[in-house]
């Protein structure tokens, strides 16, 4: 490690306390509803767009593929676009992504290569994580995404300890964790935030506030006003963005982010946003909540509604829209077909990777699980047995 | 009489418990409006009203850390952990708390209380959504470990965890949830713990199993008395404390003894069951104890098939051991 520093020489966070925890002053809510808004660039914007629809149709591709038995599970993004895509976009493929179930739209948009997005939803053979995991967990080594493991929270102190040791190595990497609403009450979320701002580790925290953690609704995760004045009494700035604009997003993350990275500590950033599906394709939202609150987000539907600021704006026009849906669609169907005709994954990798080799033992259960397979005959090639 | 699936049962269970005692509380991830992910505890809050049946925010730790709270002030909770898989945050309430409560404090404090759980395979859930966990809990003394593999014994055994004085980790077979149905008596009624269930009758080989594997067993043993080979399948029902007298009976009743569970292998029910047949009544044996187990690998995806012990491995492993 180039520049290591022993722990006792950590700065103490509690000196620069007052500062830390004014929120940044230039972060805005909204970008969609301020007045007068700032110009930006229009290919910016129409690139924007054109992600946006992209995590529209990946979305609706999913579901398709598993109502009909081709995948096993969605966790959908739909109303989580705006958000998603902004995140993409801001986050630099050499920092590092920390995700829980639905970032994998951020992941896509800032470079997860579609084609692993969707041999992962397989969970065959062409999968980088070898088919191990349900559907919607990602992973990209070469942008620094590790996959979430399904276990509420866990993520939130991997990224900070990542983050410390960037510090350490002096890699300049900052590290965005994103959690949900729900994941605000696991064990993570404390020590994460709290161990992060008494080392002032170089991350910034997501909270994606959706409104549901399955059944259970934001309201009644915690008993605060909102979550972004949790940060407060971890010693950090907390800042709430709407989460349906994706510009919004992209800027209040990029200013974290860069202040986390010129050393000025974690932040929390709260986006507030809406789960139009249910939980996952396998929850009856109906069960719990009322359709008058879906219809209230409805209107507010990220996709639309910058896709209507853009129109007015003169950005885009239809012509545009009608081009970048059926590109996206071509290239996304393209995939698919790829996918679909993967292998599975062999029996041999029951396994391998549990150690760094096979060990004795597991070489000996392998076998002996072999020598009934074949009896069975159900073994193939490449399934052959271990030498002992 | 109904004629209910366990999961069903499970819900009567639930209901006649909450009917008989006022201190029955249930609580958990989406166990209220939602009725849990499995709907386990369907229309409990709509019968009994919210503040006996409720949602908690998402922290395993917190539910069973409340839980033993309650319980210590004369409540008897029923706290559900959405998967097995998910109960590690709580694994220190559960193991260093709630377990250890009575024996640390000679007496004065004790935590009646149950945790239910589905656990197991089957549901193509992968690793974080299909653990058998039993063993990490049957190393825990204080604590009590139940699986129920039918309709009537989910009810009966359900009953008998929450009128238990001691806590008690009630795991609930998913992949059998549905698939599994039977007769239920109406009302209260309880199966004594630590009394294991006779599935079948048979003098040649041994069969013990539990949860999800009772059903492939018995499978099994219908296909090898096909070819004339009896098999005597005993469902554990309670691992601990187990019913050390009944499997040893089941053993030597036979002198051929396979064990069958779908947790890996090592450090295991069936490391414990042989040890105990091994110290007790090795002169009974006519062939080596033979286990069909989960290999010692985390829980795969896709492969679960693969995985998990089924009919035709158990018959592999009943043919060889008649054949020893
Ligand atoms: C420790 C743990 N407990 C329970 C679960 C089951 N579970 C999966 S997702 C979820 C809700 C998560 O809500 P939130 O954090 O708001 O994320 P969202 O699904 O809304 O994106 C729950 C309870 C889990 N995966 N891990
Ligand atoms: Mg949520």
């Amino acid at each position: 490690m180039p520049s290591a520093q022993p722990l006792a020489r950590l700065e103490r966070s509690n000196e620069t306390m007052p500062d830390s925890l004014t929120t940044p002053e230039h972060i805005a809510s909204t970008w969609l509803d301020a007045s007068p808004r700032d110009a930006r660039d229009a290919d910016w914007l129409r690139s924007l767009m054109s992600d946006l629809i992209l995590l529209q149709v990946v979305d609706e591709r999913m579901l398709k593929l598993q109502r009909s038995g081709r995948i096993g599970f969605v966790g959908s993004m739909r109303g989580l676009e705006g958000m998603l895509v902004g995140a993409g976009r801001a986050i630099p493929q050499s920092d590092w992504l920390w995700s829980g179930l639905r970032e994998g739209g951020a992941a896509l948009i800032r470079g997860l290569p579609l084609s692993e997005y969707i041999a992962q939803m397989y969970c065959n053979s062409f999968d980088t994580a070898k088919g191990r995991q349900m559907c919607n967990h990602f992973q990209h080594a070469g942008t620094h995404y590790p996959s979430w493991s399904s276990v509420i929270g866990t993520q939130i102190p991997h990224g900070v300890g990542a983050a410390f040791a960037s510090k350490q190595k002096g890699d300049g990497a900052v590290h965005t964790i994103f959690f949900g609403d729900g994941a605000t009450s696991s064990n993570g979320f404390h020590s994460g935030l709290n161990m992060a701002a008494v080392w002032k580790a170089p991350c910034v925290f997501v909270c994606v506030d959706n409104g549901w953690a399955i059944s259970v609704s934001s309201r009644d995760q915690t008993a605060s006003k909102g979550y972004a004045v949790k940060a407060k009494a971890y010693g950090m700035p907390g800042v709430e963005v709407d989460g349906n604009d994706v510009v919004a997003t992209h800027d209040a993350l990029v200013s974290l982010i860069e202040r986390a990275r010129a050393g000025e500590g974690p932040a929390l950033l709260v986006l507030k946003t809406y789960r139009l599906m249910g939980h996952s394709s396998s929850d009856d939202p109906t069960k719990y909540r009322d359709q008058r609150e879906v219809d209230e987000w409805l209107a507010k539907d990220p996709v639309p509604r910058f896709e209507q600021r853009l129109v007015a704006d003169g950005v885009i026009d239809a012509a545009f829209l009608e081009r970048t849906f059926t590109e996206h669609r071509a290239t996304v169907d393209a995939e698919i077909h790829v996918q679909e005709a993967a292998d599975a994954m062999p029996l041999r990798s029951l396994v391998d990777d549990v150690y760094s080799g096979v060990p004795r033992h597991l070489r000996r259960q392998y076998n002996e699980f072999l020598r009934v397979s074949e009896k069975l005959g159900e073994a193939r090639r490449g399934d052959g047995a271990f030498p002992l | 009489m109904a004629n209910l699936t366990l999961i069903q049962a499970v819900n009567d269970g639930l209901r006649t418990a909450m009917e008989a005692d006022s201190t029955v509380y249930v609580f958990g991830e989406d166990v209220g409006p939602k009725g849990g992910v499995f709907l386990a505890t369907e229309n409990l809050t709509r019968d009994f009203g919210a503040n006996r049946c409720f949602d908690t925010p998402l922290s395993e730790d917190g539910i069973i850390g409340t839980a033993i709270g309650m319980a210590m002030n004369g409540l008897r909770p029923v706290a559900e952990i959405q998967f097995q898989d998910f109960i590690f945050p709580a694994f220190d309430q559960i193991v260093s708390e709630a377990a250890k409560l009575r024996y640390r404090s000679g007496g004065q404090y004790t935590a009646p209380m149950v945790i239910r759980t589905p656990y197991g395979g089957g549901i193509r859930g992968g690793l974080y959504h299909s653990q058998s966990g039993e063993a990490y809990f049957c190393h825990t003394p204080g604590l009590k470990v139940v699986i129920p593999s039918t309709a009537h014994d989910a009810k009966g055994l359900l009953l008998a965890s929450i009128a238990d004085p001691d806590p008690v980790l009630f795991l609930e077979p998913k992949a059998l949830y549905r698939s599994v149905k039977g007769e239920v008596p109406e009302g209260h009624y309880t199966v004594d713990l630590s009394t294991l269930r006779n599935v079948r009758e048979g003098e040649h080989v041994t069969v013990l199993c539990y949860g999800a594997m009772v059903p492939v067993c018995e499978k099994a043993a219908a296909r090898a008395a096909e070819n004339g080979i009896e098999c005597h399948i005993v469902d554990l029902r309670t691992l601990l404390p187990l019913d050390e007298e009944g499997v040893l009976e089941a053993a030597k009743k036979t002198g051929r003894v396979v064990v069958v569970h779908e947790a890996p292998r090592f450090c295991g029910m069936g490391g414990e069951i042989s040890a105990l047949i091994a110290e007790n009544c090795i002169e009974y044996m006519e062939a080596p104890i033979i286990r069909v187990t989960g290999f010692d690998t985390p829980f795969p995806n896709t492969l679960e098939h693969h995985y998990l012990p089924d009919e035709r491995r158990v018959l592999d492993a009943i043919e060889r051991s008649a054949a020893y």
